[in-house]
């Protein structure tokens, strides 16, 4: 049986699953059920100073749906925590006390002072708690307050707060990053240089995610008006992961521990960030989805994998994915492939057909009796149709082996490798010798 | 209920009343809005759709199922009914698993096809829920057209005339209109009325005159209708029905399945129509299926269909087999009767020969109250002067006859597989030829 535990930053946990810092996470009695259930560790959900912040009293969230009301992405206009930080902090406390195993990272958020900092950090510290993690990634609400994101969008005052947190307590720091930015490398290379000891990302996407056609009000609606949310769930897992490996392949932040979140729903998801760097994962909007309970499936999802591929320990799978992130510049040029269809399989439903014809480079023929076949004089393999087949290995990619003429361009297909830095074709390609 | 299922003889009121309502409730029950959400999502949109070939009415079916998809309903039987006006009703009783759901690419992929036809009746449910009727009038043309026979061949072409600005006298022969639709179909495939609420639903578009008790051979003659009007389209159906040929077949417990169907939809009370202990259904088309299945939801002991060939070449469809199995309902290939004594009928096996089909010469007898016969309607009272072919008006292209100036669809024309659906394509086309050539 593989080994599930976890050591991030110091911050051991008997598996990689922690709840992010969210509604799951706001109270003892749902992080007590949470534990109960086999999270490995939560985040609690963000404090602040008193007077705690109130919330809106219509609805908080937003959903896009897939087939069946599937929740394929989540918004919330949800602030930090309205209950009392005393209350926050002595629940913190007795559930660290009683749940001794499990990682209790505490989620901050305060003005952009070091005093407000300072004042926080020893009340927390005297919890027990494992960590903290900085909110620099709140979209909405607590932006408008100079909070939030609206720190995790500069840079600077991401450095200059994680300095004083460093400065200002014994816990681990995370810093947890806005994706609402334009390249994720930069606040992390400041969390780096105030001295955090991870990072974890991403927070919620700004994002509206409907408009009442009827009442012309973005939802989720508060007496006919909407204001932008934060985007979760299923829909935003693509953006995440590539914000989690730029971050785990740049060289300046080669060393920086990654906690992954963004739409982490099953074990397989969970293993993709992973791969890709991260060191745990955050889940929020499938449990709250679905409960509590899927973290069987993904503890043993997980561990069946590791199982079936000999990965002892969590660290094994680590960062695995990262040597083959690259940049477009550096892909293999001639590696040349082809679409095939299997005959078989086929279902004859013609959307590889409308796909290519209409909207690629009509390299499939359709024969007589519905019969699609691939026309390799003009397939750039770009995929397209294996992505809208909807029977799963109905239509591959084939490679093209080395001295074969590929009928498209007419040249015969090299075995070495080569890409655009030496492509004739790039004027930059003299100059880089 | 003072009988039961084993009353000897044809007796009223062998069940419970609230059995008569679970029995002939509908066959397939209305999605709600999220199944029909679901069912919709199944659809791939599928370039050049099999199941809009498979459509004798070339419905836009993906359209229409993304319509659904997206939140329309009513948009979506705009789309249906643009191409086929008794979409309501074709939703109920067209034989899906051999048309459109046959060739869904589902059905190949996974044996379980869209449910179109549940689909194409949530939208048009809606629409008529609605109360909208989406069609308007050009304007008149002048032109009287007369149609004959509100079936659904005669409905179609009358809407479709009227909408090109033409007027339409409808002719019918009986009380209601509807034709098969109103007499021939089986209870609990259109439940509550439905094919009375899709007439007055389709008169709406107006311009179309209905007037009933009024048949050809009777109060009209052929002459008569091409001298007063600028076309005339029949749409008379089959009135007659084909004899056994078995000796005693005019006895008291025989009659016509068609007869027997129409006296069922017509019952105010279930429970006051005769049914046999023993019944016996001759033929293997969907008026035995549909008159079988009934027989023994009316409380019948023991019903069987009896056909002459193999179970393969049934035309009832394998989901009709299917269903009449699940009711109790047993069928027997390769049988044909050879007599009826009193209250058993006298069968013979059959064989497939060089020859055809001939009786092996093994005689049985089965217990018989009521034998029902389902061997197929023909055409009775054909105008003199049109030219037939098989027993059926000749028609070319769009339901021309012989006779200029007047057209012919339904199952009274020859073409066609005596479905709704494509008696309901031949009116449509037929006027759309009647209107170029008036126009």
């Amino acid at each position: 049986m593989a080994d599930l535990t976890t050591d991030f930053v110091g911050i051991k946990s008997p598996n990689p699953f922690w709840l992010a810092s969210a509604p799951p996470t706001d109270k003892e009695y749902n992080v007590v059920r949470a534990f109960k259930a086999g999270w490995g560790g939560v985040v609690w959900k963000t404090l602040g100073l008193d007077p705690h912040i109130v919330n809106v009293n219509g609805p908080r969230y937003g959903v896009v749906y897939g087939a069946d009301r599937r929740v394929l992405g989540l918004n919330n206009i949800e602030l930090i925590t309205d209950r009392p930080l005393e209350v926050n902090l002595r629940e913190i406390k007795q559930v660290k006390r009683d749940w001794p195993d499990r990682a209790m990272v505490v989620s901050l958020m305060v003005p952009c002072e070091e005093w407000a900092w300072k004042e926080i950090l020893p009340k927390v510290e005297e919890t027990g708690a494992d960590g903290i993690e900085l909110n620099f990634g709140c979209p909405h609400g607590m932006s408008e307050r100079g909070m939030g994101s609206a720190v995790g969008q500069v840079p600077e005052y991401i450095e200059m707060v994680t300095r004083w947190c460093k400065q200002n307590t014994r816990m681990p720091v995370i810093v947890k990053l806005t994706p609402n930015i334009t390249d994720i490398r930069f606040p992390a290379r400041a969390a780096y240089a105030g001295g955090a000891d991870a990072v974890s990302l991403i927070n919620t996407v700004s994002s509206i995610t409907s408009v009442n056609l009827d009442t012309m009000s973005p939802e989720p609606s508060i007496d006919g008006k909407g204001s932008h949310g934060g985007y979760c769930g299923p829909a935003v897992k693509p953006i995440a992961l590539n914000m989690v490996a730029e971050i785990a392949r740049d060289v300046e932040t080669l060393d920086l521990p990654i906690s992954g979140i963004g739409g982490i729903t099953t074990w397989r998801d969970a293993a993709e960030f992973l791969a890709l760097g991260a060191g745990t994962v955050q889940v929020c909007t499938a449990a709250m989805t679905y409960g509590f309970k899927i973290i069987d499936e993904m503890t043993r999802g997980l561990s069946d994998w590791m199982d079936g591929k000999g990965y002892a320990s969590v660290a094994d799978v680590v960062g695995r994915a990262v040597p083959n992130v690259t940049d477009w510049q550096y892909l293999n040029l001639n590696y040349v492939t082809k679409a095939r269809i299997d005959q078989e399989l086929c279902i004859k439903c013609g959307r590889c057909f409308a796909a290519c014809e209409d909207t690629s480079h009509q390299a499939i023929w359709m024969k007589e009796g519905r019969v699609f076949e691939v026309n390799d004089a003009e397939c750039v393999a770009c995929n397209l149709c294996v992505d809208v087949c909807p029977v799963e290995g109905c239509i591959t990619m084939e490679e093209l082996a080395p001295g074969v003429t590929d009928p498209r361009t007419g040249r015969v297909i090299a075995a070495e490798y080569a890409n655009w830095t030496t492509h004739p074709n790039n004027p930059a390609a003299k100059a880089a010798e | 209920m003072t009988n039961n299922p084993m009353t000897p003889g044809i007796v009223p009121g062998r069940l419970p009343a609230e059995t008569y309502r679970e029995n002939f409730a509908d066959l397939h029950p209305p999605y709600d809005a999220h199944e029909a959400r679901v069912a919709a999502d199944r659809c791939y949109f599928c370039y050049e759709a099999p199941c809009i070939q498979a459509c004798p009415t070339s419905i836009d079916i993906p359209l229409f199922i993304r319509q659904i998809q997206a939140g329309q309903p009513q948009a979506a039987a705009g789309t249906i009914l643009e191409q086929n006006i008794l979409g309501g009703m074709c939703a109920r009783v067209c034989p899906t698993e051999t048309l459109c759901e046959e060739a869904c690419v589902r059905e190949a992929a996974e044996g379980k096809p869209v449910e179109i036809g549940r689909l194409q009746r949530y939208a048009t449910d809606a629409l008529m829920a609605a109360g909208e009727h989406p069609f308007t009038r050009a304007d008149s043309t002048g032109k009287r057209v007369a149609v004959v026979g509100a079936g659904p061949a005669g409905l179609a072409c009358a809407h479709r005339l009227a909408m090109h600005g033409h007027e339409v006298v409808l002719y019918d022969a009986r009380p209601k209109p509807g034709g098969l639709n109103e007499y021939g179909i089986a209870s609990y495939k259109a439940v509550d009325g439905f094919a009375q609420a899709e007439v007055a639903w389709l008169m709406r578009i107006g311009g179309i005159e209905m007037v009933q008790g009024q048949a050809l051979g009777r109060e009209l003659t052929l002459d008569g209708l091409a001298a007063e009007y600028d076309a005339v389209f029949l749409g008379i159906g089959l009135s007659g029905v084909n004899a056994l040929g078995a000796e005693g077949d005019d006895g008291a417990g025989v009659s016509d399945a068609v007869d027997f169907i129409a006296e069922l939809r017509q019952a105010e009370d279930l429970a006051t129509l005769p049914v046999g202990r023993n019944v016996v259904v001759i033929g293997g088309g969907m008026t035995a299926v549909d008159a079988a299945v009934q027989a023994k939801l009316l409380g019948a002991e023991s019903v069987t269909i009896l056909y002459r060939r193999g179970r393969e070449k049934m035309p009832a469809s394998g989901f009709e087999q299917d269903l009449a199995a699940s009711k109790g309902v047993r069928i027997l290939a390769h049988a044909m009767p050879v007599a009826v004594h009193g209250a058993e009928i006298e069968c013979e096996y059959t064989e497939d020969g060089p020859d055809g089909l001939t009786g092996t010469g093994e005689r049985f007898r089965l217990p018989a109250d009521q034998v029902l016969r389902a061997i197929g309607q023909r055409l009775e009272g054909a105008p003199a002067g049109l030219a037939l072919d098989g027993g059926k008006i000749r028609v070319e292209g769009p339901g021309r006859t012989s006779r200029k100036g007047v057209w012919a669809g339904g199952d009274c024309a020859t073409g066609g597989d005596d479905l709704t659906v494509t008696a309901v394509a031949e009116g449509r086309d037929a006027a759309e030829d009647i209107n170029a050539t008036l126009c």
